[in-house]
């Protein structure tokens, strides 16, 4: 055990080191990385690159003898396939054929069809030349066809001599076989203009005689001699074959690719959270890569040939070998410490997953070795190819890939700093003096109608140009793009040059729309198609072994009569040249150059005869010049040939048919072109991850600020996972609202704090205690003694372990040291002294309480008698026997209706009894007396809107009273403050659209940060000077039938919710309601809106709908909740929503399709939040979990404090800056989004 | 093709939770089974391992079509049997829950598929021996599951069973039988068919639980 402690840590050590040397020198690693990698390929040059095509050798005639099958030293550059002999000799005899002169009574069938007839006579000739061998004792000698291949025997010669010539009746395929000339070449065409006609006579030799041979050349020459013909005959070429791939192998390598595709792409996904995925999924596969063809380099160094089809072995080498350690590795990286330097994060990364590596490597190696033991040679080899593959890979990955991450890890650093530093460079120098004023406008936010541009040299100085360049590649997916390009093209070409791809195919479909093969179509008569050339004549015969029937040239009388019929008719063309030129020329040379490269393999494939793998000799061409003439054309003639005479085409409309197969090529190839277009984009819509357009780029880049580099869907880690626990409260909070840089929190004890959002310090407290800068005297005061009593008894009542030690509690006057002094107000009564204030055990947020507890009765509600007997009997020591229990009826009934934890909307009025009347009767005094329901930040004002229906701006820096408003009697449920305007909503249904006024000293408007391309101007700048009044310029009376439980304000827009199953929405700058929504089947419970005029809302039938604003038409309805739906989130792809039921569901918000749904812990259903367009953050008990959206996979669960069965998060507010603050019982948390990579081996 | 079906099966694994998942599953894994079946036994017809009668070999692919589609169901059964397993067992399958581990068993079995086709052994011991060891190393793997053991193990020898019934039937014969009627290496290939069939259907199913935790907690 401790000799594995000692190994393990003396490997770690080894990696922290190598780490730290790889991150120290990057560039020159991958220098020599490279050189390396580039030296153990070299070997491979030496390697014959793969392919199908054959190869060629060209050897003189004369001095010409079948090699030998020794391998013979060094002959030269003879290949080394070429020994023994071949397979087959080819003569091929080249005729050349036409009717001359042309006789303007000659119809287009005469063109070919009694050239093509003199190659019975040819075929005869040659059949039966003897020199001092026959034919038959050279030639080679088949037997069957191939079964299957039936419909051939009538063309194919059997049980004899291969000597392969035309005839009529052939197939668009046989017709180039029996040709031996590429269609278009044969002039067998109904719009041959040079009236000549080109075909070969393909003779297939077993042996070599060069004197038969010799003598054949000079019998046909003089039967038919060549004029002005010059063709070299002196070389003949040895063509050999490669093994082909049928579609049957094809198939199944096909299959392993792909699914070696299918793997590299599921690894590479897993790469996260850093700068560059591509660019680290391509490190990950070029390291495998590299890695085997470094194996097979070393492997050639040193001498062993691989055997084994490569492609074949490939993938599995690929597979073997694995993604898996550079997986690791990169995750172990990413998940060390951000804020160490990259070197220690790289060195510490590496060692962590130090002793995995090798125990992964270490079991592999043992595995493959065991493989080397079967002594199977096949397997021998592969193994041998792992092993060296696995070493060699794990060099690249030590070398190769910890550099690349490094350099990637350093390039996220540097976006990162780049990001923070216009945020710091924005703000102005801090003031000195404890007090941290905020009079100064904070830093601009780019907020998306503020846009700010940094000064071009300010910009020039945070992009260097050559990050610049890269992330110009990062953002354009320019990498991407041409590799997904380049795979296609790939592809295309792989199916092109494929041997049964689509290339033949398209030259067999070319051919196939050539006239001869189209008899319809190109208007030879469709008789043709079967018909003998010969009357009489056996079409099998034709070609077959047996000779021909001699042709009679006997003319048919009746065809005679029928051709002089003929004549009157129209002639399809004007008169033609009288001597069609027959020229040779160096293209006829090797005519059979221009045939498909399978043809010979395909002729000798239908007699069972393989090429695969050995090679033939092709001879010499022998050239054949035959002249006929008119009166053996019209001979010759078939009797129907002018029975239907070829429709009369205009010469232009023949010139127009000749180019329909141009024409029909041209289509098929923007067919395919097409076809290659969808699938680039399938393959872009497969590859690329959702939400990848216009949209979520620009949502992207205005959440991460102004650089251009970061628009990934990932948040890079900011800190570690470290809650920022904000302390402070006495009670539960209750309201919490940010603008980004300040937080808001008020409490049930109805204390104000503001905190600072990305320090998490407390910057002021506003006290609820009588604390009120008096306008006179400007010293504190104290409020009146009841509250500081109720104060501490609701300290105490809370669980305070001070029982009745200290009358100043230390609940509330925590942490701001004010003295307190008791004093009795006399405007009091004393009735009231001894009841303590239960004023903060009533919560009131009805935007986020799940009201359906509305529909049970009251009195099952939540038992508050115990709570409330304890307040009691602790507050009853001061004045134990003033009052027995007078007022117990009245107000404090144990399980009474003022004490429901969660008190109905509808009935109001009880609850608005508690309100008591604010005593104090200036203008700027606060109510004290009333709880704070809402509260909204803005710029530097807090907004409180009080259950006593009065509306108070304070200034969130220095907590003092800016302004009041108590226009309105009834409780204010919810508020929103944009721009200037504040839109409260009352519980009695009303909503009052407040001004909020600026008056500066010198009369002017200073509005914070630059003005900004958007209509919206940003929020005004307060200072402490400014007068700021707050004016009620609308009061909507019945907005709603029922209280308001929810008011959302964005875009100019605000949108109220009502539980009277309505939802209105009112433009903020004249308040005139524009639409009512109805649709819901219960009341409103939540509503989304936000700058891109997206509005969805939830009610208590658990229904949510989306809306179009500016409609105000009904885009879906889905129902998607068993209970109320309690808060609605918007990304540009999906509707988040969560219910009473605890369930969060995500739903799509094209298709209103449920995507999934998450199941939430009780009671912490309603607080999510959504950070990025990819990263969901919900609540638990006592924890934050991060999801991602696209997949619904759980990231990471951060719990918040020690002990982790704490309360549950029942408020989750976003920032901008992406913290999360959580309302977690009487604290907050600032979770900075950490780094949402988990190890998962 | 596969990867883009395997793509799809984790697409669909999100977008099928409207309609309840059982059947896409079933689907998913029938198609994969169909698909497997079709590649491997155009491997084997290309050696001549197995000889179906003549009038078949010109069908489709030159496989009888009723071997698809059984194998297909087969592999649909077992990717649905192995969570379903798992669950009633009480040990959540946890071990390298991830799809790129999937496409390498899948890969891994293609390729004992390949050796088994394409290799030339000296023997047929050595062979079945080689083979036997490769599908156990499959499942220590990627499997690692005693269940998955169990299952794989018993589902192999029914399936060999069943072949040898089938080829004592005449249904079709293979061209050098050397266990009774059949190859002896089929239970290997069986058994490491079951493990990566498993292996899929588990992770199918994974994509699934949290979507079916909540129908059981509506219902």
């Amino acid at each position: 055990m401790t000799l594995r402690e000692q190994l393990r840590e003396k490997i770690s050590a080894a990696f922290y080191r190598h780490g730290l040397l790889c991150a120290s020198y990057p560039v020159p690693i991958i220098l020599f990385t490279s050189a390396s990698i580039l030296t153990c390929c070299y070997p491979l040059l030496r390697l014959p690159l793969p392919g199908t095509g054959p190869v060629e050798f060209t050897t003189g005639v004369r001095d010409y003898s079948v090699p030998s099958h020794e391998p013979q030293g060094d002959l030269g550059e003879r290949p080394d396939w070429y020994r023994g002999p071949p397979v087959a000799y080819i003569q091929q005899v080249l005729v050349k054929a036409a009717v001359s002169p042309w006789d303007s009574s000659l119809v287009t069938v005469d063109v070919f069809r009694s050239p093509l007839g003199r190659a019975f006579s040819l075929l005869e000739e040659i059949r039966n030349h003897v020199h001092s061998d026959s034919l038959e004792t050279l030639c080679l000698q088949v037997t069957d066809l191939f079964p299957g291949l039936r419909r051939m025997q009538s063309v194919l010669p059997e049980h004899g001599c291969l000597l392969v010539s035309p005839g009529l009746h052939t197939s668009a395929t046989l017709r180039d076989l029996l040709f031996g000339v590429p269609g278009k070449y044969t002039g067998v065409s109904h719009y041959n203009k040079k009236k000549v006609v080109t075909y070969t006579m393909t003779l297939v030799l077993s042996r070599y005689d060069a004197r038969f041979l010799g003598s054949l050349r000079a019998r046909l020459k003089q039967l038919h001699p060549s004029a002005n013909c010059s063709l070299r005959d002196d070389h003949m070429v040895h063509v050999h074959f490669k093994e082909e791939i049928g579609i049957a192998e094809l198939i199944p390598l096909v299959t392993t690719y792909i699914i070696l595709f299918a793997y590299i792409y599921f690894s590479t996904r897993k790469i996260d959270m850093v700068k560059s995925k591509w660019g680290l999924a391509l490190a990950a596969v070029v390291t495998v890569l590299s890695s085997l063809l470094m194996s097979v380099g070393l492997c050639t160094l040193f001498g062993l040939t691989p055997t084994l089809n490569g492609g074949e072995i490939f993938p599995y080498l690929v597979v073997v070998i694995g993604l898996e350690n550079v997986l690791v590795l990169t995750k172990s990286v990413v998940s060390t410490p951000v804020d160490l330097e990259v070197k220690l994060r790289i060195a510490q990364g590496l060692s962590n997953e130090s002793w995995s590596i090798m125990k992964n490597m270490a079991t592999e190696l043992c595995i493959i070795l065991i493989g080397y033991f079967t002594l199977v040679p096949a397997i021998q080899e592969f193994c041998l190819f792992a092993v060296v593959g696995l070493v060699s890979d794990f060099f690249l990955q030590m070398f190769f890939f910890t550099t690349v991450l490094s350099i990637d890890i350093r390039r996220m650093e540097l976006a990162d700093l780049n990001r923070r530093l216009p945020a710091e460079a924005g703000l102005p120098p801090p003031k000195p003096g404890p007090l941290r004023t905020r009079e100064a406008p904070p830093p601009p936010r780019p907020s998306p109608h503020t846009i700010t541009l940094q000064t071009p040299a300010f910009r020039n100085l945070r992009l260097p140009k050559r990050l610049r360049v890269v992330y110009f590649l990062a953002r354009t997916r320019l990498a991407q793009r041409i590799i997904m390009v380049g795979t296609v093209i790939w592809i295309g070409i792989l199916v092109y040059t494929d041997p049964a791809g689509i290339r033949t195919y398209l030259a067999a479909q070319v051919s196939d729309q050539s006239p001869l093969g189209d008899p319809g179509g190109g208007g030879l008569p469709p008789h043709l198609g079967v018909a003998p050339v010969f009357r009489g004549g056996d079409p099998t015969s034709t070609l077959g072994i047996n000779p021909a029937p001699a042709p009679t040239p006997i003319p048919d009388n009746q065809s005679q009569g029928h051709h002089g019929s003929s004549r009157v008719g129209p002639l399809p063309e004007a008169p033609p040249p009288s001597v069609p030129q027959i020229t040779w020329g160096a293209e006829d040379e090797e005519g059979w150059r221009r045939l498909s490269f399978r043809h010979w393999p395909s002729l000798f494939s239908y007699y069972n005869i393989t090429l695969a793998k050995r090679y033939i000799s092709i001879l010499p061409v022998i050239p054949v010049t035959v002249h006929l003439s008119p009166q053996e054309a019209i001979e010759t003639r078939h009797p129907q040939d002018t029975k239907h005479p070829p429709p009369s085409i205009p010469k232009v409309a023949a010139d127009i048919q000749t180019d329909l197969t141009l024409y029909k090529v041209a289509a098929l190839g923007l067919a395919a072109g097409v076809l290659l277009v969808l699938l680039l984009f399938c393959l872009y819509r497969v590859l690329c991850p959702r939400n990848y357009g216009q949209n979520g780029v620009t949502h992207g880049r205005r959440r991460r600020g102004d650089l251009p580099c970061d628009d990934y869907g990932y948040s890079p880690p900011v800190s570690e996972i470290s809650p920022l626990l904000l302390r402070g409260h006495s009670m539960d909070i209750e309201c919490l609202a940010s603008d980004g840089m300040l937080l808001a929190s008020c409490c049930l004890a109805g204390q104000i704090r503001v905190w600072d959002a990305q320090t998490g310090d407390c910057l002021t407290v506003i006290p609820n205690h009588g604390l009120r800068r008096s306008s006179s005297s400007g010293c504190w005061e104290q409020r009146d003694g009841w509250e500081s009593v109720s104060g501490a008894a609701e300290t105490e009542c809370l669980g305070s372990e001070a029982h009745g030690s200290s009358i100043s509690g230390d609940g509330l006057s925590e942490g701001e040291g004010y003295p307190l002094r008791r004093r009795t107000a006399p405007s009091r009564p004393t009735l009231f002294t001894d009841q303590p204030d239960l004023t903060p055990l009533i919560d009131t947020n009805f935007a986020d309480q799940p009201p359906s507890h509305l529909c049970t009765p009251p009195r099952e509600g939540f038992d508050f008698g115990g709570l409330v007997e304890r307040a009691y009997m602790e507050h009853e020591p001061p004045s134990p026997s003033a009052y027995p229990s007078p007022s117990s009826a009245s107000s404090s009934p144990p399980s009474g209706a003022q004490l429901q934890r969660r008190p109905s909307l509808g009935d109001s009025s009880a609850f608005l009894t508690q309100d008591r009347a604010s005593t104090a009767g200036t203008q700027a005094t606060a109510d004290w007396e009333s709880s704070v329901w809402a509260m909204e930040l803005r710029g530097n004002l807090i907004a409180a809107g009080r259950s006593s229906g009065k509306l108070e701006l304070w200034d969130a820096v220095e907590g003092s009273l800016r302004c009041i408003n108590e226009d309105g009697v009834s409780g204010i449920t919810a508020l929103a403050f944009l721009n200037n305007r504040i839109v409260a909503a009352r519980l009695n249904g009303s909503l009052d659209f407040f001004t909020v006024e600026i008056n500066k000293p010198l009369g002017l408007l200073q509005y914070r940060g630059a003005p900004g391309r958007g209509s919206m101007p940003p929020s005004p700048c307060y200072s402490s000077e400014d007068v700021i009044s707050c004016q009620l310029t609308r009061s909507v009376q019945c907005a709603h039938q029922k209280p308001i439980t929810v008011l959302r304000a964005a875009a100019g827009r605000v949108v109220a919710g009502s539980q009277d199953h309505t939802v209105r929405v009112y433009r903020l700058e004249d308040s005139c309601c524009l639409f009512t929504l109805q649709g819901h089947s219960g009341g409103i419970t939540a509503i989304y809106i936000d700058q891109t005029m997206v509005l969805a809302s939830g009610g208590q039938d658990g229904a949510i709908c989306l809306w179009d604003v500016l409609t105000g038409s009904r885009v879906s309805h889905v129902y998607g909740h068993r209970g109320d739906v309690t808060s609605l989130v918007c990304t540009t792809s999906c509707v988040i929503s969560s219910g009473l039921d605890d369930l969060i569901c995500i739903w799509d918000r094209s298709t209103g399709i449920k995507l999934y749904s998450i199941q939430q812990e009780v009671g912490c259903g309603a607080s999510l939040g959504v950070i990025s367009e990819s990263l969901l953050v919900t609540g638990g008990q006592g924890c934050v979990s991060f999801w991602d959206l696209n997949f619904g996979d759980l990231l990471q669960t951060v719990y918040l404090g020690q002990s982790s069965d704490g309360q549950g998060v029942r408020q989750l507010l976003v920032l901008d800056n992406a913290a999360i603050i959580c309302d977690f019982g009487s604290e907050l948390s600032l979770v900075y989004v950490p780094s949402v990579l988990e190890k998962l081996d | 093709s596969l990867g883009l079906s395997i793509y799809l099966s984790v697409q669909g694994g999100v977008v099928g939770v409207v309609t309840t998942n059982l059947l896409i599953r079933g689907a998913l894994l029938f198609s994969v089974g169909v698909f497997l079946a079709l590649v491997l036994n155009l491997l084997q017809v290309q050696r001549n391992v197995t000889l179906f009668p003549p009038d078949v070999i010109s069908s489709i692919f030159s496989s009888a079509w009723w071997v698809p589609p059984c194998c297909g169901t087969a592999s649909a059964m077992i990717g649905l049997l192995y969570p379903c397993i798992d669950s009633h067992l009480g040990e959540p399958h946890k071990f390298k829950r991830e799809w790129s581990s999937v496409m390498r068993c899948v890969a891994v079995f293609v390729g004992i598929n390949h050796a088994s086709a394409k290799v030339d052994f000296a023997n047929n011991v050595q062979l079945s021996l080689t083979l036997a060891a490769l599908s156990v190393g499959l499942w220590w793997t990627f499997d690692r599951s005693r269940s998955g053991f169990g299952l794989g193990v018993s589902i192999a020898l029914l399936a060999t069973l069943a072949t040898q019934l089938l080829v004592y039937n005449g249904v079709f014969q293979y061209t050098s039988p050397d266990f009774l009627y059949i190859r002896s290496w089929l239970p290997c290939i069986f058994f490491a068919g079951v493990i990566t069939m498993g292996n899929i259907g588990r992770q199918l199913a994974l994509y699934e639980y949290k979507f079916i935790q909540e129908k059981t907690h509506q219902d």
